[in-house]
């Protein structure tokens, strides 16, 4: 028992010092330049894509429920953010925080009667509501309607995105590890096997729809106080096919192969920024490969942890 | 008074009357067998107690309460609990897992506590763990905990299913075909595990199986289905004489 302590907090340990050495040298990198302006940006779409990534992972691979609207969600979570921090004048947590309600609040509206559908009429329903989102948004003048608002303050910086990709993967994480969120996962395994077992499936599919939307929001939300503009379009449904990309990519139901397949397609996306027709082709290419060879995605639903380096490592020795 | 009281309950798959008018009624600590040939209707009964359908007409009603047309996770948190003909386990995920699922519906600790990893987080899962692993131990399956369900060989399986119907801790366990597929020999271990665990768990029992020998030897009382009507209730030897259930089975002499 001793010992079984002592290895998990010896493993968060480990885990805090990696994190703190990360958030420090890039942090250190940016302030000498080393890091320049399109790196910046890269890291920052980077960290919101992970967020992006994530959040939709708890929907789509831990619940088993296929949403395509969660550029809806991002989109209420930067329009949110934007209007309290630029228009009433509050501070960004106060922005974020209230982004972030306003999504779950809109998830929480559309996940309780579209959760009533499976599959693939989930998956147009949820696809309807992110548009409808967006038209919504061009349509009302108070938030600039089609042309959007622009000149927002940018206030998000490296340690506001480093927190709050942690603070999502973190949250996230403890959920699924816990009785909550083995019913969530019951829900995918079996639906009606659930139910007779006493879970009650549809407040636990509503709960993982509006987690997933609360981070969506807050990834909005970073995203509205760092590019300057927000504009409906940017949230349109092929924001949300990336974000459901990635997540298919890293593998439906693992965290870090959500975060490893974010940071690969940011990365991709980055590097080929300058020859857009040949970046979808590769996308593409790299879709298709994965499917034929790896259709459960780089991960599965494995995680990657310290331990499992540990294993490795002592399998080598 | 009776523990599950079931009155004139119909349903109807469009033209098809799955279940007719039939009426049964169980005490606490019986072992009741429903039998009946392919199609009688006899699962289509354990989805109207346990909610999985909803009734056309008629009551269900357990501890002197109506549960008709309740959802299955409310039966269940009412005490009924149900294993399925093809198995139905939570096939990507490990034994102990299977059996912590069924445990949730008296999870220990709060949403808050669960995301902020207070105490009882940790108190609670540990608490879960070693009731998961208590049950899975008097189904010889501890040492298989952390084995994925869909791994284990199909006498196993079923083991486990039963294991975790039973960490739903039930008054009245629904067993539908539990020795489908199994040879004699399990079939009997089978036998002397549910009269063990009727007594240990102080459950009724109420299943369904083809396995005569299984009926016969265990069973208290029997009911038997035709066509979704009832044509046949009693003791084992009672119902063995039967001419109904022996026609029903066998098909109506000729001349």
């Amino acid at each position: 028992m001793k010992k079984i302590l002592k290895n998990k907090l010896s493993q968060f340990i480990i885990n805090v010092i990696i994190l703190a050495a990360i958030f420090t040298i890039v942090q250190y990198m940016l302030n000498v330049g080393i890091l320049n302006r399109f790196y910046e940006i890269t890291l920052t779409s980077m960290c919101i894509n992970i967020i992006l990534a994530v959040s939709l992972n708890l929907i789509n691979g831990f619940t088993g429920q296929l949403s395509l609207g969660h550029a809806g969600f991002m989109a209420i979570g930067a329009y949110v953010s934007v209007v309290i921090t630029n228009y009433f004048e509050l501070p960004l947590i106060i922005g974020l925080i209230g982004g972030c309600l306003g999504a779950a609040i809109a998830g929480f509206i559309i996940g309780v009667p579209t959760l009533r559908l499976k599959g693939d009429y989930l998956a147009i329903a949820t696809l309807g509501f992110g548009e409808i989102i967006r038209v919504l948004l061009q349509n009302i003048d108070y938030v600039g309607g089609p042309a959007g608002i622009s000149g927002i303050a940018k206030q998000t910086n490296w340690a506001w995105l480093f927190g709050s990709v942690i603070l999502t993967v973190i949250i996230i994480q403890n959920i699924i590890n816990s009785s909550y969120g083995r019913a969530i996962i019951s829900v995918r395994e079996d639906e009606i096997a659930a139910e007779v077992m006493g879970v009650n499936t549809t407040n636990y599919k509503v709960l993982a729809f509006v987690i997933g939307a609360l981070f969506a929001g807050l990834a909005g939300g970073l995203y509205g106080h760092y590019f300057y503009i927000i504009k409906p379009e940017t949230f349109n449904f092929l924001k949300s096919f990336d974000i459901l990309v990635m997540v298919v990519l890293g593998g439906l139901g693992s965290t870090t192969g959500a975060i490893i397949a974010a940071i690969f397609i940011t990365v991709l996306t980055a590097a080929l920024q300058a020859f857009p027709a040949v970046r979808m082709i590769i996308y593409a290419l790299i879709l298709i490969l994965v499917m034929i060879y790896r259709p459960q995605g780089l991960m599965g639903n494995k995680e990657l942890t310290i331990r499992s380096f540990g294993k490795i490592w002592g399998e080598k020795r | 008074m009776s523990l599950l009281e079931i009155n004139k309950l119909n349903k109807a798959f469009g033209g098809l009357s799955a279940v007719l008018d039939v009426s049964i009624k169980i005490k606490e600590n019986e072992l009741i067998a429903l039998i009946g040939p392919n199609g009688a209707g006899k699962t289509t009964m354990f989805n109207l107690i346990t909610g999985v359908y909803k009734p056309d007409e008629g009551d269900i009603i357990f501890k002197g309460e109506e549960i008709q047309g309740l959802p299955p996770y409310t039966v269940c948190k009412k005490g009924i609990a149900r294993t399925f003909q093809n198995i139905r386990l939570f096939n990507d995920l490990t034994v102990l897992d299977n059996v912590k699922i069924a445990l949730h519906k008296d999870v220990p600790y709060s949403m808050l506590a669960t995301v902020l990893r207070l105490p009882s987080y940790f108190k609670g899962e540990k608490a879960l763990e070693n009731k998961a692993i208590e049950l899975l131990d008097i189904f010889n399956l501890k040492d298989k905990k952390d084995e994925i369900a869909s791994n284990l060989p199909y006498g196993e399986q079923r083991r486990l299913e039963v294991a975790r119907a039973l960490a739903t801790h039930p008054t009245l366990l629904i067993l539908d075909e539990p020795a489908a597929g199994m040879n004699p020999n399990e079939t009997q271990d089978l036998m002397k595990l549910i009269k063990r665990l009727k007594e240990e768990f102080n459950l009724t029992i109420l299943l369904i199986e083809h396995d005569m020998s299984l009926v016969m030897g265990v069973c208290e009382r029997i009911y038997v289905l035709d066509y979704g009507q009832l044509i046949a209730e009693g003791k084992p030897e009672e119902i063995r004489g039967n001419k109904k259930v022996i026609e029903a089975y066998l098909g109506e002499e000729v001349g």
